[in-house]
């Protein structure tokens, strides 16, 4: 089977920098599959790519098996919704909804037919005489989203979608488009910056930084087997110990992870359980998280660990700044990490 | 704690006291800001304003050439029924949509490029090109072309040199905009207005380019629209307030000059000039004031028009 969305050795520069740095992935046809990454990591230029405002360097990007490298935009079978939603101010939400069938010579009065469909789809059946000033920002998401959709495109190309969206709202329509992306079968590539949405809804990620892809995994597999470093700390932000550090509490020359919520702070005078790794260090600081206490304790060689402890409070141990404190946990939970990367 | 309180504001003094009595009543504040330009505007802009359309209702003795203050439509009624006042009238006005049509078609691609295309530095140099014609006085440029459009001109002269020469004088013998020479002709005439209200033009032009984002533009491209139809479909209509905005520029000053068409051009009258020549000579001011009254009149139903089009719908 043909992936939807295929990058061969993909380069592409701004200047002296490369944003986009010889990237090579694959996306298959209907998956959800999100690109992860801070700002500046390349994950949006490789959007942009895809959908043909950026052109490549070097390297192939291929579509459905063909090679739309030069290919512009309104040739591509690929929809995008905007950061900014880009909805045209001069035009009603059901004339921006309408836009993609209107520039393809669809009659009047079934464009309008479709973009009232479309409209419903998002939930917004009586907005379609409304200006998109008129709205509320989620309600120009669901509008661009609608408008989107309507040329019924093999790849949905998502920026950041979410971004401007309070949490609440969010969360809505995170659960909101991945129903949609079931329903309609198309291939969704969603660009963040945000961990917990990629992993919420995708069913691959590839995670970026500085121009590269590091890895590409399942959210789980991410989340469990990270990678290097970059990955552990970026996803779910686990605890990162140096080589030195593994090497002298498990016998490991390599950097390990532990996510902090696998740490313990053993109170005073308990024993460890067998197959815990035990590491004693000062409080250096706590933050209270509503669900969790997080503890960050500054270990003998100088290293940060941060530890959340659910705040029902199991495993209690003295959290003042300053007080001396044992870190405790599994050693199954550790995992190891390829040496850094250049 | 009041001590405290008190010890700070006597050591503030009296200024501190008056921006804390300011800061607690913003709308004293903005009243005190928009006091003297609300005074300009009602008494010396809106007041002789109102004091000139007061004047074209009234009306002239021929005999002892004093102004009769009492309200009739007389000089209106002179106004449309002599076939000279209506003359100049139409003569105007034609000269101001021709002029504001070729503003409009010269100054977008200008635009255009300035706000789409232009590096930062290029776009430096543009607003200075754009700009440094106004920093020369208007009677020196419109003098300037006098020489440029005369016979034996800079123009004609190029003209000539590129083997043009046949083409000018067909133009010139063109019945009605023709004349014996560019500066004694509408078409002379026509080009000076042109390049004086040009950046009028093209300011608004390029700005409201300036302010549509690169984003919609890819938003057409992205459902499917060719770059003709991006530009139809989101560019045009969006640059459309600005293209109206520059035509109200150009199209009143058009309307009100009374330099140019009596510098450069055939001697016909056109309202500018009127109005000058009745105010000033003839001693009739409300036939002054109803011609003044005209521009006013044709730009508002321009405005009008222009808003039916749905110029102002992006604002």
């Amino acid at each position: 089977m043909t992936a939807a969305i295929e990058f061969r050795k993909v380069t592409r520069s701004f200047g002296s920098v490369r944003a986009v740095d010889d990237v090579s992935l694959e996306v298959a046809a209907g998956e959800f599959f999100s690109m992860l990454g801070p700002s500046g990591s390349g994950k949006t230029t490789c959007l942009r790519l895809v959908a043909g405002f950026e052109l490549p360097a070097s390297g192939q990007i291929l579509l459905d098996g063909v090679d739309v490298s030069d290919v512009p935009p309104y040739d591509r079978d690929v929809n995008t919704v905007f950061q900014d939603y880009a909805l045209f101010p001069h035009m009603s939400v059901v004339d921006n909804v309408a836009y993609g069938l209107r520039v393809r010579g669809v009659a009047g009065d079934e464009r309008r037919r479709r973009a009232h469909e479309m409209l419903a789809l998002v939930k917004l059946a009586d907005f379609g005489e409304r200006r998109p000033n008129q709205l509320s920002g989620g309600q120009r998401q669901r509008v661009a989203l609608a408008r989107a959709l309507i040329n019924r495109p093999k790849v949905l190309l998502l920026d950041e979608p979410l971004g401007a969206l309070d949490l609440k709202l969010r969360e809505a329509m995170q659960i909101e488009l991945k129903g949609l992306q079931r329903e309609l079968g198309i291939t969704f590539v969603f660009v963040t910056h945000d961990q917990g949405e990629a992993l919420s809804m995708s069913d691959r990620v590839a995670v970026f930084d500085r121009g590269r892809i590091v890895q590409v995994d399942t959210p789980r597999g991410l989340y469990s087997r990270p990678r290097n470093s970059f990955v552990a700390e970026f996803v779910g932000g686990a605890n990162v110990l140096s080589p030195k550090l593994a090497a002298s509490l498990l016998g490991i020359a390599k950097p390990v992870a532990v996510r902090p919520e696998q740490m313990r702070i053993m109170s005073d005078g308990a024993t460890a359980e067998p197959g815990w790794v035990i590491c004693s260090g000062t409080v250096a600081d706590s933050q209270y998280h509503g669900a969790t206490l997080r503890v960050q304790v500054r270990t003998g060689d100088g290293e940060l660990l941060t530890v959340a402890r659910p705040e029902s409070g199991n495993g209690e141990g003295a959290t003042r700044t300053g007080s001396t404190v044992r870190v405790a946990w599994p050693r199954a939970s550790v995992v190891e990490l390829e040496a850094e990367h250049a | 704690m009041i001590a405290a309180r008190g010890a700070v504001a006597a050591a503030g003094g009296w200024s501190r006291s008056l921006s804390s009595f300011f800061y607690r009543r913003p709308n004293a504040y903005l009243l005190l800001l928009l006091i003297p330009p609300l005074l300009w505007f009602g008494t010396v802009y809106l007041g002789s304003l109102l004091s000139l359309l007061l004047q074209s209702f009234y009306s002239i003795n021929d005999f002892t050439a004093e102004v009769v203050r009492e309200p009739t439509l007389a000089t209106y009624k002179q106004l449309i029924t002599q076939p000279a006042h209506v003359d100049i009238v139409l003569r105007t006005t034609t000269m101001a949509i021709a002029v504001t049509i070729a503003c409009a078609c010269i100054a977008f691609p200008v635009a255009y490029y300035m706000a789409r295309y232009a590096s930062p530095r290029l776009k430096t140099f543009f607003y200075i090109a754009v700009l440094l014609p106004m920093w020369t006085s208007y009677l020196v440029k419109v003098y300037a072309w006098r020489l440029i459009l005369a016979k034996s001109g800079m123009l004609t002269w190029l003209l000539d040199t590129l083997g043009l020469g046949p083409a000018l004088d067909a133009a010139l013998s063109t019945p009605v905009i023709g004349g014996p020479t560019l500066a004694s002709s509408y078409i002379g005439m026509f080009i000076v207005f042109v390049y004086m209200w040009l950046p009028y033009m093209i300011l608004p032009i390029h700005a409201a380019l300036e302010r549509v984002p690169r984003s919609l533009i890819q938003a057409s491209a992205d459902l499917g629209a060719k770059p003709g139809q991006t530009f139809r479909n989101v560019i045009l209509p969006l640059a459309f307030p600005g293209v109206a905005a520059g035509s109200v520029f150009t199209f009143s000053l058009t309307l009100g000059d009374y330099i140019i068409p009596g510098v450069v051009g055939a001697p016909g009258y056109f309202i500018g000039m009127m109005v000058y020549q009745q105010q000033g000579t003839a001693g009739n001011i409300p036939l002054a004031a109803a011609f003044s009254v005209v521009p006013i009149v044709v730009i508002a139903i321009y405005l009008t028009i222009v808003k039916r089009f749905g110029a102002f719908d992006a604002l």
